[in-house]
């Protein structure tokens, strides 16, 4: 065992672990917020997730075979797939509620679940379908730009690239709109009447479908963001990559406590630093013993340990107030 | 690679067949003794569906160029592909109901040893004759069975082709090993590690990965160690975004793996992070095969595409397989064992040099190379060229 080599690569994985972090809060949101106002798991959000990083690649390769991709300025490229893979998720996550569950949202609770689980069986081979005639293709890659893997190296162990800068603030500065959007507005203040009683909100003239819709679509967009960010930062989708990070981004919003909007950026954030922590150091610290590979399991056994004695979530108990 | 216009292709095709056929020369005789089909399994969707497709595409050209002399017997030869997705349980599924279907005398398949060992102890129960053209996993023959033949090399071997290379060409003194869990890519990396460390290369990790997307985690601890060499026991699929996000990542280490990065897919992926990389193969690529030239070409003609490493094998696996059954209905009998025994005796002067097997099923010579990656340019994967090639016998069994 190398105690300056476990020092060494410190700030790295820790960076890995925080970009990950954010990656799986934004999917989480999409889980807490519907789950907020509708107690109800939307299983398909992982597809709604990877539906965006798909619109992404489509737009990104678009660009690229009519020579826009190097033509036009970086930022605003990466700002056209966001703004594209957000409206895709963020729709397709409406269409699925307008389907899926409002015919179902009086039946018992299980029913919806099952529901949702049949729509992501469905999406991720619909996307397959898709792709197979349009491009033949099972895995998408993400086109290159230049730009976006230039790196800075800080330290001789430790260097950013510009595509980790670049998740990391389109992260935070969705949060923080994402923030604004619920506390601030009349909207976001709709948004908490209904998750606080949907008949006393709607006594109060609170369109209660508007809203739910629009929680889906808020929710959607942020799971297409994540997508596409998702995308850029490891560079190959295929349908069903979106399975893993949402059952992860899941259990964040479980960890950070369900129904929280700031739970689930905690959430992620700590289960993205327990994974990467946990695939870096295992092998080093057991001396090859126990690899890489157990990285989930270590990463959910910390969950269960701080479930037992959080069952609430790391947030659900401080904050009253749910999205 | 639309499959379009080759699904197209083949409508037409079967459509100018039906058309042709009152034209045979013998139609009465067509199929008038029953019907012989050759099942192919490989994945023919998913992330190694290049590779799948072009082992059926290859028994296709096969079956088309060979069934002359069974047809003229009177018998209809047919090719049925089953996808078993890469997938050990879709694998032995299909299996399951290839027993079923008596018509079926071979299986030409997988590509996937994980997924060819459950399937071949199904195929086993009837004694139905496997070849494989892919599955390099020592276990695939070791288990003795009379059904199971590989016209490839053996993991074993090819492990220790790729320590020796390393060592040797490469000057190797630190090595990384990533593999991905299943049975071929951890066997593989097994016997390469083994090799490396009596060769005295300082193996720094030995890491097993199922990660498809975010490799972070894993590249850290290897810039940091910073070994000559990383080597990726697995495939493709897994590998490429991996080789990529490494390279992303600054890491200077060269890349070197086995036959599982052989597709023109890792260089779609990775781009630029693997050209110049070493992989050793126990399928040289067509184009390098002296009697493969017009396999090639026809095969280019018929399907619009380069053949993918495998092609050429699944070609001679399907001949070898008409070969035998033409002499066991020759003989008179035709039970799936009789055509199992009649394999292991065929000899045939293939496009990939002359097979003949040994008592296990092995290869008594099978060819192993070192090749380097060209371009990053996908469509001139064909033109890696080849570092180093042996023949080397199978090992005895232990």
């Amino acid at each position: 065992m190398d105690f300056q080599l476990l020092v060494d690569i410190f700030p790295q994985v820790f960076l890995d672990g925080i970009i990950l972090g954010f990656m799986y809060a934004l999917i989480a949101l999409g889980y807490t917020m519907v789950y907020g106002v509708l107690e109800f798991i939307n299983f398909a959000h992982s597809e709604i997730f990877i539906v965006g990083a798909f619109v992404g690649v489509e737009l990104l390769l678009g660009l690229k075979s009519v020579g826009l991709l190097d033509g036009l300025p970086w930022p605003l490229v990466l700002v056209l797939a966001l703004v594209a893979g957000m409206a895709a998720s963020g729709l397709l996550a409406v269409t699925v509620e307008r389907v899926a569950y409002r015919p179902l949202r009086h039946a018992p609770r299980l029913i919806p679940l099952i529901s949702a689980i049949g729509i992501s069986f469905f999406l991720q081979d619909l996307i397959r379908l898709f792709e197979s005639l349009w491009r033949n293709a099972f895995n998408l890659v993400y086109p290159t730009i230049d730009v976006l893997n230039v790196r800075f190296e800080l330290t001789q162990t430790l260097d950013v690239s510009v595509k980790s800068l670049v998740v990391i603030a389109a992260a935070l500065l969705m949060l923080w709109a994402l923030h604004v959007i619920v506390n601030r507005t009349k909207i976001g203040t709709a948004i908490r009447a209904v998750a606080e009683d949907q008949a006393a909100a709607s006594l109060m003239g609170i369109n209660v479908n508007r809203i739910i819709s629009l929680t889906f679509l808020i929710g959607g967009a942020m799971g297409g963001a994540a997508g596409v960010l998702f995308g850029v930062q490891y560079g190959l989708i295929n349908p069903y990559t979106g399975f893993i990070p949402g059952l992860k981004a899941f259990t964040a919003a479980v960890l950070g406590g369900i129904g929280n909007i700031p739970g689930a950026m905690v959430g992620g954030l700590v289960l993205g630093l327990l994974e990467a922590f946990a695939a870096s150091y295992l092998s080093l610290l057991t001396g090859g013993a126990f690899g890489a590979e157990y990285k989930d399991i270590f990463a959910f056994s910390m969950l269960i340990v701080i479930l037992i004695f959080r069952p609430k979530g790391l947030l659900g108990e401080i904050v009253r107030e749910r999205a | 690679m639309s499959r379009y216009p080759v699904r197209l292709t083949a409508a037409l095709l079967a459509g100018l067949a039906l058309v042709a056929l009152p034209a045979a020369p013998n139609p009465e005789a067509q199929g008038s003794k029953g019907t012989i089909k050759i099942a192919t399994q490989s994945p023919l969707s998913g992330g190694q569906a290049a590779l799948g497709e072009g082992i059926k595409l290859g028994a296709q050209l096969a079956i088309e160029k060979f069934r002359g002399n069974l047809v003229k017997m009177g018998y209809k030869v047919e090719l049925v592909p089953f996808d078993d997705q890469a997938k050990p349980d879709v694998g032995v599924a299909n299996a399951k109901n290839i027993i079923a279907d008596k018509e079926i005398l071979a299986v030409i398949g997988h590509l996937n040893s994980g997924v060819a060992i459950p399937a071949s102890e199904v195929y086993k129960e009837v004694s139905l004759v496997m070849i494989s053209p892919a599955n390099t996993n020592p276990v695939v023959t070791d288990r003795g069975y009379l059904n199971v033949n590989r016209v490839c090399g053996r993991d074993d071997v090819q492990g220790v082709v790729g320590s020796e290379f390393a060592r040797g060409t490469m000057k190797t003194k630190s090595v990384y090993i990533i593999h991905d869990k299943t049975q071929y890519g951890q066997g593989v990396a097994e016997f390469f590690k083994a090799d490396a460390e009596k060769k005295g290369i300082k193996v720094l990790g030995f890491e097993g990965t199922e990660e498809k997307s975010n490799f972070d985690p894993i590249v850290t601890p290897i810039k940091a160690k910073n070994p000559d060499v990383i080597y990726f026991g697995g495939i493709y699929d897994q590998a490429a975004p991996f080789f990529k996000q490494t390279r992303e990542k600054g890491v200077k280490s060269k890349f070197l793996g086995p036959d599982g990065m052989d597709s023109s897919d890792l260089t779609k992926i990775a781009g630029k992070a693997v050209v110049g990389m070493y992989y050793t193969s126990a399928a040289g690529p067509a184009s390098a095969l002296p009697k493969a030239k017009t396999f090639v070409e026809d095969f280019k003609k018929k399907f619009g595409k380069n053949p993918e490493p495998y092609a050429a094998e699944a070609y001679d696996a399907t001949a070898i397989a008409l070969k035998a059954i033409e002499a066991a209905a020759k003989s008179g009998k035709m039970s799936r064992e009789d055509v199992a025994t009649a394999v292991r005796k065929t000899k045939h002067n293939g496009i990939t040099g002359d097979i003949e097997f040994d008592a296990k099923g092995d290869r008594k010579k099978a060819l192993y190379f070192v090749l380097q990656v060209a371009s990053d340019d996908p469509a001139k994967w064909g033109d890696n060229k080849i570092v180093k090639q042996l023949a080397i016998a199978a090992p005895e069994k232990k």
